[in-house]
C-alpha cells in the first residue's frame, strides 16, 4: 500500500477554514499528552496556555499588546509569501525600525507631541524598508537567495542594536545597564483606554488587516502579487514585472516590520534594551501561515499566538513550566497548518504500490521548445 | 533460420492507442545490422511513441518486437539497455554543476569505479573521435558537447541498436558533420541506428533506409538516396491532402501588423533564436505559421505578445505604430492580443476563478480598473459574457479555471481575447487537445474576428487546420520564416520541403551557427 | 605576545568552532541534497538537553553524545516528515522546528538545571594533554577530533563515493535524478537525519564539554552561525573547516572585545565586540553575493535548494 496524493480540481474551501481550527485543537490535545508524559498536569497547562488569557479579563490588554506587532509584521510577510518572495528577516527589519524610531526620539530630546511621534513611526517604516531593500536589491540584481540574505541581516541588526544600546545610546542615568533612556511621556504613543496599556499601535493593528484585505482582494497590486505567486508565466503574459513584484513585496514586508518595531518601542516598551529582539519577526512567519496568508486570518492568528504567549506566562507561575514552552505549541500549530495544506489541495488516496522497474531510465522526452 | 541474416530489430503490427488517439496503427518494419534507418514524419505522426516502445518506456497494445529474430518484451529502459539498445534523447537533462564523468556515472546501471569508467570513456572518445574533457563541468559546455555526453554514455554500453531522437535540432552544421562521421563509423562496425528526423537533406545524406509515418500509419519504406526530397516530403505530408475549401477570397484591408526583420536570441539551451523574421498581416487576413514543433514558434509568440521585448522598436508595428519595445501590457492597450500555447499557467491561472482570469489580460482594455482597484463586478460580467457567447461549459464566473476541461478552457481563453475586439490577435495552437466541436467553434470565432477587420496570426503544427483556416501561410524552420504563400495557390509539396528544412537557398548555415554560438 | 596567550587562544578558538563545525557539516549534507533546514538551532538545543539528560542517567558521556545524535536525528526526521512526505514549506517548517526545539529543550531541561554530569576523559595520554605546548594538539575533548574526522569523511563521501554523487545529483536536479530512477525522497530523508544527528552532537558539545551543565537556550544562536557557515564555505566541506575556524577567530575576538579589548592589536580596543559578532553574517552575505554574481560555472549552491520537489505523478 502506498499513500497517494491526488490533486483536487479546486482547493477545498471547507478544509481552508476547518484545518486552522483543527490544528489548534490537535495542538492542545497533543499538549495534554506530552505534558502528562513529562509528569506535569497537562490539562491544567493547556488550559492555562490557551484558555486562561481569554477568561481572565485583566490579561486581555497583554494579549492585545503582544498581538499588535505579530499582526502588523505578519501582514507584510504574507504579501511576500503570496508572491513566493521569502523575507525571513522581519526580525531584523523590526529591530532596525525600532532603532530608527529611537534615533528620532533621542534626537528630539525632550520635545514630544504628535509630530515627533509621527516622525518616529515614519522613521521606523523607513528603517525597516531600507533593511529589506538589501536582500531585495541583491536578489533582483544578482539573483542572491533572499531567504539566506535576509536571515543573515537579522543577526547584523541584532548586533547593531547591541552596540547602540550598550554604547552611544546608553542611558547615562541607567546604572550602566545597556538600554536607551526611557522615552519622554510626550514621545510615547497615546493610550487609548485610560488605565490600561492599550496603545495606539493596537488600533493600527486592528485597522491594517482590513486595509490589506482591500489591497489584496481588490487592487491590481494585490492581483499582481497573487498571479506572480500562483503562475509566474501567466503573470508575464498579463504584463506584470517579476522584479518589481520582488521589490514591492520585500519593501512592504520591511515597512510593516519597521512600523511594528517603532510601535512596540514607542507604545509598549518605551526603551530599547538587549531583550528587545524577542523573536516577533520569526513568530510572525507562523502567524502569516496560520492565518493562511489572508489578512483577516492573520488578525485572528496573531491573537491566537498572543494568547499562547500570555498563557505561557500564566503557566510559568501556575504549573511552573518555562516561558519557552509556549513555543512548542506555536510550532505544533504551524506544523499542523502547513501539513494540512496538503489536505486543502489534495485528496489522500491509498493505492497498491505498483512495482515499477527500479531502473526507470532517463525518459526526459517532454516536448516543447 | 540463420541469425546472421535475421534483422537486428523487426517490428510487426505494432499498435498503440491513447485515449482518443491511435498513435501507432499496425506498424511493421525492420532494421538490419549496420543499417542507418531513418524514421521520418511530421509532429504527431507517431515516431516518438514508436521508439518509446522499442526502448521500453511504453508497451505496445498489439504487435510484436523481434530482436535478432527472437520475440521479446522490453519491460523497461533498463531491460532495453541490457539487450544492447541505447537511446539519445532530444532534450537531455544533465546535472549542470557536475562534471561529464559524474553525469555519465549517474546514468550507468552498473557501478563502475571512477578510474575504470574514465578510461573506458577516454577509449570510446578516442575510438570515435569525440572530443570531451571528462572533468569539465557541464554548465561550461555547449549544447553539442552536452549531446556528446549522452552519446558517450550510450556507446559505453556497446549498443547494437542506437536510437537518436532528433539529434541535430540543437547542433551547429559542423557538429552535425561530426555526428554523422561517428554514426557512419558505428554503422560500419555493425551497430544499427534508428534515426528520427524530419530533416530531409540529412536523411538523404546519412540514411540507408527511411520509414515514413503519417498519422500513426506506415506510409512507405524507401531508400532515401534514390528518392527526391520532394517525393519524401509528399509522403510525409500526404500528397492527396484534402481539398482546400475556402470561401471566396475576402477583400483584405490595410496592413495592420507588420513584422520587419525581427531577430531574438534563444531563451535557454533548448530555445530557438529568431532570425530575420518578416511578414505582414492585413485587416481581415488570417496568417498561418506552419512548422514542426521546436522551430521557434514559442519564441515568436513571446516576441509578438511582448513577454520578450525586441531590441528594435520598429521590428513590430501595429497600425503603423512601432511596438517592438513595448511591454505586454502596453501592446494590449494598442489592441494587440495573444493566446499562448500552454493554457494552464501561461494563458490562464488555474488556481483563479474565471472571473479573476479576465483581469489578467482584459483589465485595461475593458476598464476593469479604477483608481488602482479592480471592479470585480465588471470582471464577473465580462466572464459571464465570454462563457455565454462561447458556450463554455462551466458553472459560472466563479469556477476555477483549472477545473475546466482543456477544450472549455481554450474556448474561454479565446473568447476572453476575441470579445476584446483586438486589432491584432496572435494565437498559438488554438485547437491543440481540443475536441472537434470546440475546435470548430474556435475556428469560427477566428474567422468572424477576421471578418470584422482584425489581423490574425495563427501558429500551428496542424497543417490541415492552417490550410482550411488561413488566407496566407508561411513556414517557420529553425527560427526563420519562409516567404508567405497564398493558401489558395499554396503548393503542399513546397510546404513539406520547407517544414523539412529545405529552403530555396541553402545559405542559412553561417547565420544559424552564429545564432547558436551567440 | 606570549606563547601562553597564543596557546590559550588556539584552544579557545578550536573549542568554540567545534559546535558550528559539527552542525555546519550536517547542514552541508542536507543542503547538498537540496533541502534547506532552518531548524539547526532547534536541533542543537534538542541535542544539548538530550545528551545532558542521557549522560545524567547513564553516567557515560559517550552514551550521552550518542543519545544527542539520536535525538537530533529524530527532530530532523520530524522536519523531514512534514517537508518531504507532506510537502510543507521548508522555510516555515524549519523556523517552526527551531521554536519547537527551543521550547522542548527548556521543558525537558526543567528537571536538569543545576545537575552535574561526568565528563569526557582525554583521548590521549594525560601527559600529552597537559603539556603546555602539546595540548594545542592533544588537549581537546574527543568530540573535537570526531568533528575533524567527520570533515574528512563528509568531504570524501561527497566527492568520491557513488552515494555522495547521488546525493549531489538529487540536490542539483531532483527531477532528473527521479527520472533516472533514484529515490529522491529517501536520499533526502537520510541527509536530513544525518544533519539532525550532527546538529545534536554540536548541541551536546555545549552541555557536555563547554559548560558541563544545562541552561536554557545555551547554544546562544550558534545554529544560525552554522547556517551562515555553510553558505560562507560555498557548500564545500574543506572550506567549511577553514570557515569554522575563521568564524571561531571572529567569535574569539568578540569574547576578547567584551572582556575589555585586545592587548596585542594596536587600536583594537576601539572595535566593539558587536562588530566581531556581526562579521560572520556580513561576510556570509558578501560571499553569497559573490557566488551569485559569478555565472553558474563557479556556483556550488545546490540548484534545488529550498525548492519543493514536485514530480509528475
Amino acid at each position: 500500500m502506498q499513500v497517494k496524493l491526488e490533486k483536487r480540481p479546486e482547493p477545498s474551501r471547507l478544509m481552508l477554514v476547518v484545518t486552522p481550527i483543527a490544528s489548534v485543537l490537535l495542538t492542545m490535545a497533543i499538549g495534554v499528552i506530552v505534558f502528562d508524559l513529562l509528569g506535569i498536569d497537562g490539562f491544567r497547562a493547556v488550559i492555562d496556555i490557551f484558555v486562561s488569557p481569554i477568561l481572565l479579563s485583566y490579561k486581555w490588554q497583554d494579549v492585545a499588546v503582544k498581538a499588535a506587532p505579530l499582526i502588523i509584521i505578519a501582514l507584510g510577510l504574507s504579501i511576500g509569501n503570496r508572491a513566493n518572495v521569502w523575507n525571513i528577516g522581519a526580525e531584523g527589519q523590526y529591530i532596525i525600525g525600532a532603532l530608527c524610531a529611537a534615533g528620532i526620539g533621542i534626537a528630539a530630546g525632550t520635545t514630544g507631541g504628535p509630530i515627533i511621534i509621527l516622525m518616529m513611526l515614519l522613521a521606523g517604516m523607513a528603517g525597516g524598508t531600507a533593511w529589506a531593500s538589501v536582500p531585495a536589491g541583491l536578489k533582483t540584481r544578482f539573483g542572491v537567495n533572499e531567504i539566506l540574505s535576509s536571515l543573515m541581516l537579522t543577526y547584523v541588526a541584532v548586533q547593531l542594536l547591541s552596540y547602540l544600546v550598550g554604547g552611544p545610546w546608553k542611558d547615562p542615568n541607567g546604572r550602566n545597564f545597556p538600554a536607551t533612556a526611557p522615552l519622554q511621556p510626550e514621545q510615547t504613543l497615546p493610550i487609548l483606554i485610560p488605565g490600561t496599556t492599550v496603545h495606539l499601535g493596537i488600533a493600527i493593528a486592528l485597522v491594517l488587516p482590513f486595509v490589506f484585505w482591500l489591497i489584496m482582494a481588490r487592487s491590481v497590486f494585490g492581483y499582481q502579487i497573487r498571479v506572480v505567486g500562483s503562475a509566474p508565466n501567466a503573470a508575464r503574459h498579463g504584463g506584470f514585472d517579476s522584479d518589481q513584484t520582488v521589490w514591492l513585496s520585500m519593501l512592504i514586508g520591511g515597512a510593516m516590520a519597521g512600523l511594528a518595531g517603532a510601535l512596540e518601542f514607542a507604545g509598549a516598551l518605551k526603551a530599547i534594551n538587549l531583550g528587545f529582539p524577542s523573536g516577533y519577526g520569526f513568530t510572525a512567519i507562523i502567524v502569516a501561515f496560520l492565518g493562511r496568508l489572508h489578512p483577516i486570518g492573520v488578525l485572528i492568528a496573531g491573537i491566537v499566538l498572543a494568547i499562547t504567549y500570555v498563557g505561557g506566562q500564566v503557566a510559568q507561575t501556575t504549573v511552573k513550566i518555562p516561558n519557552a514552552t509556549a513555543g512548542i505549541f506555536q510550532a505544533l500549530m504551524l506544523f499542523f497548518i502547513l501539513a494540512s495544506d496538503v489536505l486543502v489541495r489534495n485528496r489522500i488516496r491509498f493505492v497498491r504500490s505498483p512495482r515499477a522497474g527500479s531502473g526507470q531510465a532517463a525518459s526526459q522526452t517532454a516536448g516543447g521548445e | 533460420m540463420d541469425t546472421e541474416l535475421a534483422p537486428r530489430l523487426a517490428l510487426s503490427g505494432i499498435t498503440k492507442r491513447f485515449p482518443g488517439v491511435l498513435a501507432n496503427d499496425n506498424v511493421s518494419f525492420s532494421v538490419r545490422p549496420g543499417e542507418i534507418h531513418a524514421l521520418l514524419g511530421e509532429n504527431g505522426a507517431g515516431k516518438s511513441t514508436l521508439v518509446k516502445m522499442i526502448y521500453g518506456i511504453m508497451q505496445p497494445d498489439a504487435g510484436e518486437i523481434r530482436w535478432d529474430g527472437q520475440v521479446i518484451r522490453v519491460a523497461n529502459p533498463k531491460a532495453a539497455r541490457r539487450l544492447g539498445i541505447g537511446m539519445v534523447f532530444q532534450h537531455f537533462s544533465l546535472f549542470e554543476a557536475m562534471t561529464v564523468l559524474e553525469n555519465i556515472a549517474l546514468g550507468m546501471d552498473a557501478r563502475i569505479p571512477g578510474r575504470e569508467l574514465e578510461s573506458s570513456i577516454r577509449q570510446v572518445m578516442e575510438q570515435y573521435g569525440l572530443k570531451l574533457d571528462p572533468h569539465r563541468t557541464v554548465s561550461t559546455l555547449s549544447v553539442g558537447e552536452r549531446q556528446r555526453i549522452e552519446i558517450v554514455r550510450a556507446l559505453l554500453l556497446n549498443p547494437r541498436l542506437l536510437i537518436m531522437d532528433e539529434p541535430t535540432s540543437v547542433l551547429t552544421p559542423q557538429e552535425v558533420e561530426q555526428l554523422f562521421v561517428v554514426l557512419r563509423q558505428l554503422a560500419t562496425e555493425g551497430c544499427s541506428i534508428l534515426y528520427i528526423s524530419h530533416k530531409l537533406h540529412e536523411i538523404k545524406a546519412l540514411c540507408d533506409t527511411a520509414t515514413i509515418l503519417r498519422g500513426g500509419r506506415l506510409v512507405d519504406t524507401c531508400d532515401p538516396r534514390t528518392e527526391t526530397s520532394r517525393s519524401m516530403a509528399e509522403k510525409m505530408i500526404g500528397a492527396g491532402l484534402k481539398e482546400i475549401s475556402k470561401p471566396a477570397s475576402r477583400a483584405l484591408g490595410d496592413a495592420r501588423l507588420v513584422v520587419n526583420r525581427l531577430s531574438m536570441a534563444a531563451i535557454g539551451h533548448f530555445g530557438t533564436a529568431l532570425k530575420d523574421i518578416s511578414f505582414t498581416v492585413r485587416a481581415g487576413e488570417i496568417f498561418g505559421i506552419a512548422g514542426v514543433a521546436g522551430n521557434g514558434q514559442n519564441a515568436l509568440l513571446l516576441a509578438l505578445s511582448g513577454e520578450e521585448s525586441s531590441e528594435d522598436s520598429e521590428a513590430i508595428t501595429v497600425d503603423g505604430a512601432p511596438v517592438g519595445q513595448l511591454s505586454a501590457k502596453q501592446r494590449r492597450l494598442r489592441g494587440m492580443a495573444s493566446v499562448p500555447e500552454e493554457r494552464n499557467g501561461h494563458a490562464a491561472v488555474p488556481d483563479f476563478t474565471l472571473s479573476d482570469n479576465t483581469i489578467l489580460t482584459a483589465r485595461d482594455r475593458l476598464g476593469m480598473v479604477s483608481a488602482g482597484l479592480i471592479r470585480t463586478g465588471a470582471a464577473s460580467t465580462y466572464a459571464g459574457e465570454v462563457i455565454a457567447s462561447f458556450a463554455v461549459k462551466a458553472q459560472g464566473p466563479a469556477s476555477m479555471a483549472g477545473s475546466l476541461s482543456g477544450g472549455n478552457l481554450q474556448k474561454y481563453i479565446m473568447g476572453r481575447e476575441i470579445l476584446q475586439k483586438p486589432s491584432v490577435l496572435v494565437v498559438s495552437q488554438p485547437t491543440w487537445g481540443v475536441d472537434a466541436g470546440a475546435a470548430a467553434a474556435i475556428h469560427q470565432a477566428i474567422v468572424d474576428l477576421a471578418a470584422a477587420g482584425s489581423a490574425i496570426v495563427v501558429i500551428s503544427q496542424d497543417l490541415d487546420e492552417l490550410l482550411s483556416l488561413c488566407d496566407t501561410l508561411a513556414v517557420i524552420n529553425e527560427g526563420r520564416l519562409s516567404r508567405a504563400m497564398q493558401v489558395a495557390e499554396a503548393d503542399v509539396h513546397e510546404i513539406g520541403l520547407l517544414m523539412g528544412g529545405i529552403h530555396g537557398e541553402q545559405a542559412s548555415a553561417p547565420a544559424r551557427e552564429a545564432a547558436i554560438a551567440g | 605576545m606570549n606563547w601562553d596567550f597564543l596557546i590559550l587562544a588556539i584552544i579557545t578558538i578550536v573549542g568554540i568552532s567545534t559546535p558550528i563545525l559539527l552542525a555546519g557539516l550536517g547542514e552541508l549534507v542536507v543542503e547538498k541534497s537540496g533541502i534547506l533546514n532552518l531548524g539547526v538551532e532547534g536541533m542543537m538545543l534538542v541535542g544539548a538537553i538530550s545528551g545532558f539528560a542521557i549522560n545524567v542517567y547513564s553516567g557515560n558521556p559517550w552514551v550521552g553524545v550518542a543519545g544527542a545524535a539520536g535525538a537530533g536525528a529524530l527532530s530532523g526526521l520530524l522536519f523531514g516528515f512534514f517537508v518531504l512526505t507532506l510537502r510543507s514549506n521548508q522555510v516555515a517548517t524549519g523556523l517552526a522546528l527551531t521554536i519547537f526545539g527551543t521550547g522542548l529543550s527548556s521543558l525537558i531541561g526543567l528537571s536538569f538545571v543545576g545537575r552535574i554530569v561526568p565528563q569526557f576523559g582525554s583521548v590521549f595520554p594525560p601527559e600529552l594533554a597537559r603539556d603546555p605546548v602539546l595540548k594545542v594538539v592533544f588537549g581537546y575533548s574527543p568530540i573535537v577530533y570526531f568533528a575533524l574526522l567527520m570533515v574528512v569523511l563528509v568531504a570524501w563521501f561527497l566527492k568520491s563515493t557513488r552515494s555522495g554523487l547521488i546525493l549531489r545529483a538529487v540536490g542539483e536536479n531532483d527531477l532528473s535524478a527521479h527520472s533516472i530512477g533514484y529515490n529522491v525522497i529517501g536520499v533526502r530523508y537520510a541527509a536530513i537525519a544525518f544533519g539532525g544527528a550532527m546538529a545534536g552532537i554540536g548541541g551536546a558539545y555545549f552541555s557536555l564539554v563547554i559548560t558541563p551543565m544545562w541552561a536554557e537556550r545555551m547554544t546562544a544562536g550558534r545554529g544560525w552561525i552554522a547556517l551562515a557557515l555553510v553558505v560562507f564555505a560555498s557548500w564545500k566541506a574543506p572550506r567549511l573547516l577553514a570557515g569554522a575556524y575563521f568564524f571561531g577567530i571572529l567569535m574569539w575576538l568578540e569574547l576578547n572585545a567584551k572582556a575589555g579589548g585586545l592587548s596585542f592589536i594596536p587600536g583594537a580596543q576601539a572595535i566593539p565586540s558587536q562588530f566581531w559578532a556581526a562579521m560572520p553574517y556580513v561576510m556570509t552575505v558578501v560571499v553569497l553575493t559573490l557566488i551569485s554574481m559569478r555565472n553558474r560555472a563557479g556556483l556550488n549552491a545546490p540548484a534545488c535548494l529550498g525548492k519543493p520537489f514536485l514530480p509528475a505523478t
